[in-house]
C-alpha cells in the first residue's frame, strides 16, 4: 500500500448551468506535488479537480483541466480566459497567462472565506509561503522558503510511508499523544527517514514520532507567519490544511485560531484549491479588461 | 597488540583492524535498522579477514552517529576525533581534513600529532552531504556510480537550484524536460555540493595539505569540482570511506597502551 497517496477527488456543482455567454474561466494550478484546476461562471466556482502532479509538467495541467472538466460538458474552447499557476505555471500550455502563486491564494482565499483575511499560510507540497493581503485580496507583502524544503508536504509524506499510516489520517493520529514531545531538531525532508528510525530505534510510538516531527514542522511555518508579521484574519491554505495535526499546533505556535477551513463535502470548497480559485478570478478580470479595451 | 576501530555512520558501518598500529582488515555493512547487528557483521568480516576472534583484541573504540549502539566497545571517540587521527595518519603533512559522508560533512583542522584543534560540521541539511548526490542520481536516472564520470564530460554546468535537495529534484525534471544535457546537469550537482563543502572549509582556514574522506571521496566528479572551489590540491587515500574507523583504531591503540 502506498500510505502517502492522497485522494484526488474533483467536484461539480451540478445545481449550477452553464450558458455560451456566460463568462467561463479557469485556473490551473500546478503545485510540486499536486495539480489543481478550477472552473468558475462569472466569478463563481462551477467545478474543480485536485490530482498528483507526474514528472511532466505540461501533462499535469492538461490533466487537472480535464478532470475539472469530466461530466460538465465543457471543451477547452469554451473558456473565455484560461491562467496557470503554482510551481509549473510556465508549463501550462492552454494558458491565456501566468500569474505567481502568491497572488492566486491570496485571491483565492479572499474569495473562500471573505474579505476579514489578512494573512494566508500556504503549505504546499515543498513551499511555505505566508502571505499579508488588503480586504480585496491583493498581495501586499510575503515571505516564502526558497532556500529549504524543510517543513512542507513532502516530509510528511515521507513520515506517512514510513510510520505506515495513511496520509489523510496523520493529524489525527499526531494528537494522539498523552504529552507534546519536543519537536525534532532537524526537519530536512532528505533526512525525514533517519531521523524517524532513529526515534523509533529509541522506542517511541508512531505517535510520538509523528508528533515531534509535526511539531517542528508547525514551529517552521510559524516562524515564517511570525515574520512577515501575523494580522488577523488568519488562514491556512494547501494541501497541510487539511491536516489537523499541523492546524492545531501552528495555532498554538502563533496563539490565535485560523478561520475554520469550509468543509468542502457541505460547500464544496476545498481550501487545496485556493490558488486554483484564484488564477480562475483573474483570468475573469483580464478578460473582462480586454473586452473594455 | 590489536585494536578494532567501528565507525557507525548513518548509511554504512565500518571496521578496521589493527596489529601493532598497523592495518590489517576491513569490514563493511549497511546501518539499516539495526545498527548494532550491522556493526557485529562488520567487525566479525574484518576479524575473520584478519584470522583473529574477538577475544584477542585489546581495545575497540566506535565513533560515528551511532557510536553508543557499538557492541563490545570500550570506549568512544568524537567523529572530528578520528577523522583528525587517521587524516595524519595517512598523510603526516595533513592539516584540513574534510570528511563528507553520506548525510553529514565535516572540516576538522588538526596539529602534527593528529590532534583535533577546530572543526566545522554541516549535520542538519542534506544538500551539503552525499544523500544529495543520491537524490540527485535518482532524478537523472543514473546510476550513483556514473555520477561521477558523467559529469566529467561537460565543459559548463547547468543553472539549477541547488540549496536543497528536494528543489534540486524538481530543478533536474525540469532540466531534463528543457533536453538539458545530463552531464551538465551533473556537473551542477557536484559544483553546487562543492561550493557548500569549499564555503564550509573556508570558515575553518584552509591549512595544507588538505584531505577528503568518507563514502563521496570516491566520487571523481565531486573530487574535480572541490579542486577547482579550492583552487588547492586535495589528497585522497586509498580506502576514503575508512578514515573514521581507522581513526577509532588508533586512538584504540593509545587507549590499550594507557590500561
Amino acid at each position: 500500500m502506498e500510505y502517502w497517496r492522497w485522494q484526488e477527488y474533483h467536484r461539480i456543482f451540478s445545481e449550477k448551468k452553464w450558458k455560451n455567454k456566460d463568462i467561463i474561466t479557469a485556473g490551473v494550478d500546478v503545485g510540486s506535488v499536486g495539480s489543481k484546476a478550477a472552473i468558475l461562471i462569472d466569478g463563481e466556482v462551477y467545478s474543480w479537480g485536485v490530482m498528483r502532479t507526474g514528472s511532466n509538467s505540461p501533462d499535469s495541467a492538461k490533466k487537472a483541466l480535464d478532470w475539472a472538466m469530466e461530466g460538465t460538458g465543457l471543451r477547452v474552447n469554451d473558456f473565455k480566459y484560461i491562467v496557470g499557476t503554482g510551481y509549473g505555471r510556465v508549463n501550462v500550455p492552454m494558458a491565456n497567462k501566468a500569474i505567481t502563486e502568491i497572488a492566486c491564494h491570496a485571491k483565492g482565499a479572499n474569495y473562500i472565506w471573505g474579505p476579514s483575511v489578512r494573512t494566508v499560510l500556504d503549505v504546499g507540497g515543498q513551499d511555505i509561503k505566508a502571505i499579508h493581503c488588503d480586504e480585496t485580496g491583493r498581495v501586499t507583502s510575503f515571505l516564502m522558503n526558497d532556500k529549504c524544503a524543510a517543513g512542507t508536504g513532502r516530509g510528511m509524506e515521507v513520515f506517512a510511508d514510513l510510520l505506515k499510516i495513511p496520509i489523510e489520517k496523520i493529524g489525527e493520529v499526531s494528537l494522539n499523544v498523552e504529552e507534546e514531545p519536543p519537536p525534532v531538531s532537524c526537519t530536512c525532508v532528505a533526512f525525514a527517514k533517519t531521523e524517524a528510525m532513529g526515534l523509533l530505534r529509541k522506542g517511541w510510538s508512531k505517535e510520538k514520532v509523528l508528533a515531534a516531527y509535526t511539531h517542528a514542522m508547525a514551529i517552521r511555518m510559524g516562524n515564517l507567519v511570525k515574520r512577515v508579521g501575523l494580522e488577523k484574519e488568519f488562514v491556512i491554505t494547501g494541501g497541510q490544511s487539511k491536516n489537523i495535526g499541523i492546524v492545531s499546533r501552528i495555532e498554538t505556535a502563533l496563539g490565535v485560531k485560523c478561520l475554520p477551513m469550509p468543509d468542502w463535502r457541505d460547500n464544496g470548497l476545498d481550501p487545496m484549491i485556493a490558488g486554483a480559485i484564484g488564477a480562475a478570478l483573474f483570468g475573469k478580470a483580464l478578460y473582462e479588461k480586454a473586452q473594455k479595451s | 597488540m590489536i585494536t578494532v576501530g567501528i565507525d557507525l555512520g548513518t548509511q554504512t558501518v565500518k571496521a578496521v583492524v589493527l596489529k601493532d598500529g598497523a592495518v590489517v582488515s576491513r569490514g563493511k555493512a549497511f546501518s539499516g535498522f539495526d545498527p548494532a547487528k550491522s556493526a557485529q557483521q562488520a567487525v566479525d568480516e574484518a576479524l575473520k579477514e584478519a584470522k583473529f576472534s574477538l577475544s584477542d583484541v585489546n581495545h575497540v573504540t566506535a565513533t560515528g552517529s551511532g557510536m553508543e549502539m557499538a557492541p563490545n566497545a570500550n570506549s568512544t571517540i568524537s567523529m572530528m576525533g578520528a577523522d583528525a587521527q587517521a587524516g595524519v595518519f595517512l598523510f603526516p603533512k595533513a592539516r584540513t581534513i574534510i570528511d563528507v559522508g553520506a548525510e553529514e560533512a565535516r572540516a576538522v583542522k588538526c596539529d602534527d600529532n593528529g590532534i583535533m584543534m577546530d572543526f566545522v560540521v554541516n549535520e542538519r541539511c542534506a544538500a551539503g552531504a552525499g544523500a544529495f548526490i543520491e537524490a540527485m542520481a535518482r532524478a537523472l536516472e543514473v546510476k550513483l556510480e556514473d555520477m561521477g564520470p558523467l559529469s566529467l564530460k561537460a565543459e559548463r554546468a547547468s543553472p539549477i537550484n541547488a540549496s536543497c535537495v528536494i528543489f534540486g529534484e524538481s530543478d533536474v525534471v525540469t532540466l531534463i524536460h528543457r533536453q538539458e544535457s545530463k552531464p551538465e546537469i551533473a556537473r551542477a550537482i557536484f559544483d553546487a555540493m562543492a561550493d557548500r563543502i569549499s564555503s564550509m572549509v573556508h570558515r575553518l582556514g584552509v591549512n595544507p595539505d588538505v584531505v577528503l574522506v568518507g563514502g563521496v571521496a570516491k566520487d571523481v566528479g565531486f573530487v574535480a569540482s572541490l579542486k577547482r572551489k579550492l583552487s588547492i590540491d586535495v589528497l585522497i587515500p586509498e580506502y576514503p570511506e575508512y578514515a573514521g574507523a581507522l581513526g577509532a583504531a588508533l586512538v584504540a591503540v593509545r587507549r590499550a597502551k594507557k590500561v
